[in-house]
């Protein structure tokens, strides 16, 4: 106990919001480069799926999908792991309400909206691991996609991400106190989404309501959009609606977030 | 750059209110109170007397209901970013993610608060060195000692060498070796960075030891404001403890006595020197109202002025009227008895019952 300590320290420097959800991001990908089994399991796991799946949809809706399996089923499982990933954001920040952490961070110059998107950002990084790693292993297999058309495709995830995950992150902090509550809801709104999205199913031999849900569903044109951008049809009309239903979500997310934390302190 | 204020702390009418269900809770009424600079301020009370409720507003996690506080200078409500940037708050939970590991989480609070790289990394060296976390820097928090992750939290509201220091109830669960460690490292870390400290305990002992100044809240008002020793010597006074095989006698002497002494005639009737008996048994009752001697068995309890002083004028009088005692003993007053003194209620009591009505 012989330390001399220098205060005060250095002048904060002015407030920045892409630092401070770098400084979020980061914080919260250490705990994951600290556990690299966490990280290999969750490379893997899209494969599993891959693997078991695909034949599955190959043999049963083909010829629906225009016989292009892995094209029509690759983009969907990045979008899937994406949807899992941003939309259990929340799950993570339950622990860190009930310990204190949380609050820790709210009494900090760090902007609430970073939190949201740092936190939500956070899943990105792994996702682009799976993503190549992914393509590596489908080439063999048949699969072909446009490079660029790979990197459009993550970063419309990655808006979509954000507002998802902040959604996440909001209703963790609204039922806060019942834990099981986020898992109920999380559950119950997340397979609806997916069916409804054509991601694992197409929905072209389903029902017209289901076509007509879909519609309204934000997750189903990024998903279409995803299908073209991997394919490299960048002009086509999916792009364009997947693109702006990210962005819906990603400008809603984070406001109802912010809405749900200001309101929770009451 | 710091600016420089004169109060550190400003809260004028600060009021808190919460519906719950069909009722409004009011946690806080109306509080006024000035921090200077470099004060260390002990806010005390029984659980929901309004302690972490007044902290929660004066760190901007939550809103005033009515009232005003400016912390450093900065409104909390209208200037929240800066006053954030100002303080330094360790809240009655582990702020310290359990993923985490010990130096990330200095580094990274020192980057929250604009550090560049090289100095958040000093200042979390130096933090981990000063609070004894050095061999646990690359630990995960989730394997610290409840007393080490009280440590670590200080560090981390130390990180940014902040001028203003919030700790609410920071040595809630700890045990005494803990409690003391945990406090010497406060006080020291408070001298060298020149801080202002408010904490808020419910530790009577804690208060009285550490604070320079104390500030007693209950039902969400401020009912005492000044030093341990002052509110303690104004408030509760001494108790001569006595036991007697005729404590009735015994605790009509003493009532005599207290309402001779009021008069002046004290001496006369301890057969006393006037200067050694003047206004020293003179009875402080719990509360205007309450008897100031009370009988329990064999024991008297005699509330006085000044316990040294008026104790051998007791025991003169006692002898003189032949009254029989057995064993006699000056107690000095505790801040539980300022608070009984206060309310009616000792504060182990008020926060019994305050946990049976929630």
């Amino acid at each position: 106990m012989t330390a001399t300590l220098t205060a005060p320290v250095a002048p904060p420097r002015p407030s920045n919001l892409a630092r401070d959800v770098g400084i979020v991001m980061l914080r919260e990908l250490r705990p994951v480069l600290h556990d690299p089994f966490s990280l290999i399991f969750g490379m893997i796991q899209p494969l599993v799926f891959l693997a078991l799946f695909g034949p599955l949809l190959a043999g049963s809706v083909g010829t629906a999908i225009g016989g292009d399996v892995w094209g029509w089923f690759v983009p969907a499982i990045l979008v899937m792991t994406a949807l899992f990933g941003t939309s259990t954001t929340g799950a993570n920040l339950l622990f860190e309400l009930q310990t204190g952490a949380h609050e820790r961070m709210l009494v900090t110059p760090l902007p609430r909206s970073s939190l949201l998107v740092g936190r939500a950002l956070k899943e990105m990084v792994p996702l682009s691991g799976q993503a190549g790693v992914i393509v590596a292993v489908m080439l063999p297999f048949g699969l072909r996609v446009d490079a660029l058309g790979v990197l459009a495709g993550l970063v419309v995830l990655a808006v979509f991400g954000v507002g998802l995950g902040s959604l996440s992150y909001a209703l963790a902090v609204a039922v806060r106190k019942q834990e099981w509550m986020f898992w109920a809801v999380q559950q119950t709104l997340l397979f609806p989404l997916m069916i409804l999205s054509g991601m694992l199913l197409p929905l072209e031999t389903g029902p017209a309501w289901m076509r007509v849900a879909a519609e309204f569903n934000p997750l189903a044109h990024v998903v279409a959009a995803e299908r073209a951008l991997f394919a490299g049809e960048f002009l086509a009309g999916a792009v364009l609606a997947g693109v702006l239903s990210a962005a819906a979500t990603a400008a809603i997310g984070p406001l109802v977030g912010i809405r749900v934390m200001q309101r929770s302190a009451d | 750059m710091r600016s420089t204020v004169v109060v550190m702390i400003r809260i004028r009418g600060l009021t808190k209110d919460f519906a719950r269900g069909d009722r409004t809770v009011h946690a806080v009424r109306g509080l006024d109170l000035d921090i200077a600079p470099g004060e260390l301020v002990a806010v005390l009370g029984p659980n929901g007397a309004g302690k972490s409720t007044t902290m929660r507003m004066l760190t901007t996690l939550i809103a005033p209901s009515a009232g005003s506080a400016e912390v450093g200078g900065h409104d909390v409500v209208t200037e929240a970013a800066a006053v954030r940037r100002t303080i330094g708050y360790v809240g009655q939970g582990n702020g310290a993610g359990h993923n985490q590991r010990v130096r990330d989480e200095l580094r990274t609070q020192g980057a929250v608060f604009g550090l560049d790289r090289h100095t958040a990394r000093r200042r979390a060296d130096e933090l981990l060195d000063a609070l004894d976390l050095a061999s646990l820097a690359g630990r995960k928090v989730s394997s610290l000692s409840g007393g080490q992750r009280r440590r670590l939290d200080v560090a981390i509201g130390l990180v940014h060498a902040p001028s203003i220091l919030f700790l609410d109830e920071p040595s809630t669960g700890l045990d005494p070796q803990n409690r003391a460690n945990l406090w010497s490292h406060v006080l020291r870390m408070r001298a060298e960075h020149a801080m202002t400290v408010v904490l808020t305990t419910h530790y009577m002992d804690e208060a009285d030891a550490m604070a320079e100044r104390v500030v007693v809240v209950d039902h969400g008002r401020i009912i005492a404001d000044d030093t341990a020793d002052r509110l303690k010597a104004d408030l509760a006074g001494d108790r001569i403890v006595v036991t007697s095989s005729a404590p009735g006698r015994l605790a009509e002497l003493a009532r005599r006595l207290s309402a001779q002494d009021a008069r002046g005639g004290v001496a006369a009737c301890a057969k006393v020197p006037p200067a050694e008996a003047r206004g020293a048994i003179v009875g402080i009752a719990a509360r205007p109202g309450d008897p100031a001697v009370t009988i329990d068995g064999a024991r008297v309890e005699v509330r006085v002025a000044d316990g040294p002083r008026a104790l051998p004028v007791l025991l003169a009088a006692a002898q003189a009227e032949g009254v029989p005692v057995e064993t006699a003993q000056v107690q000095r007053p505790t801040l539980d008895d300022v608070f009984l003194t206060l309310t009616g209620r000792s504060l182990r009591e008020a926060a019994t019952s305050e946990r049976s009505a929630a």
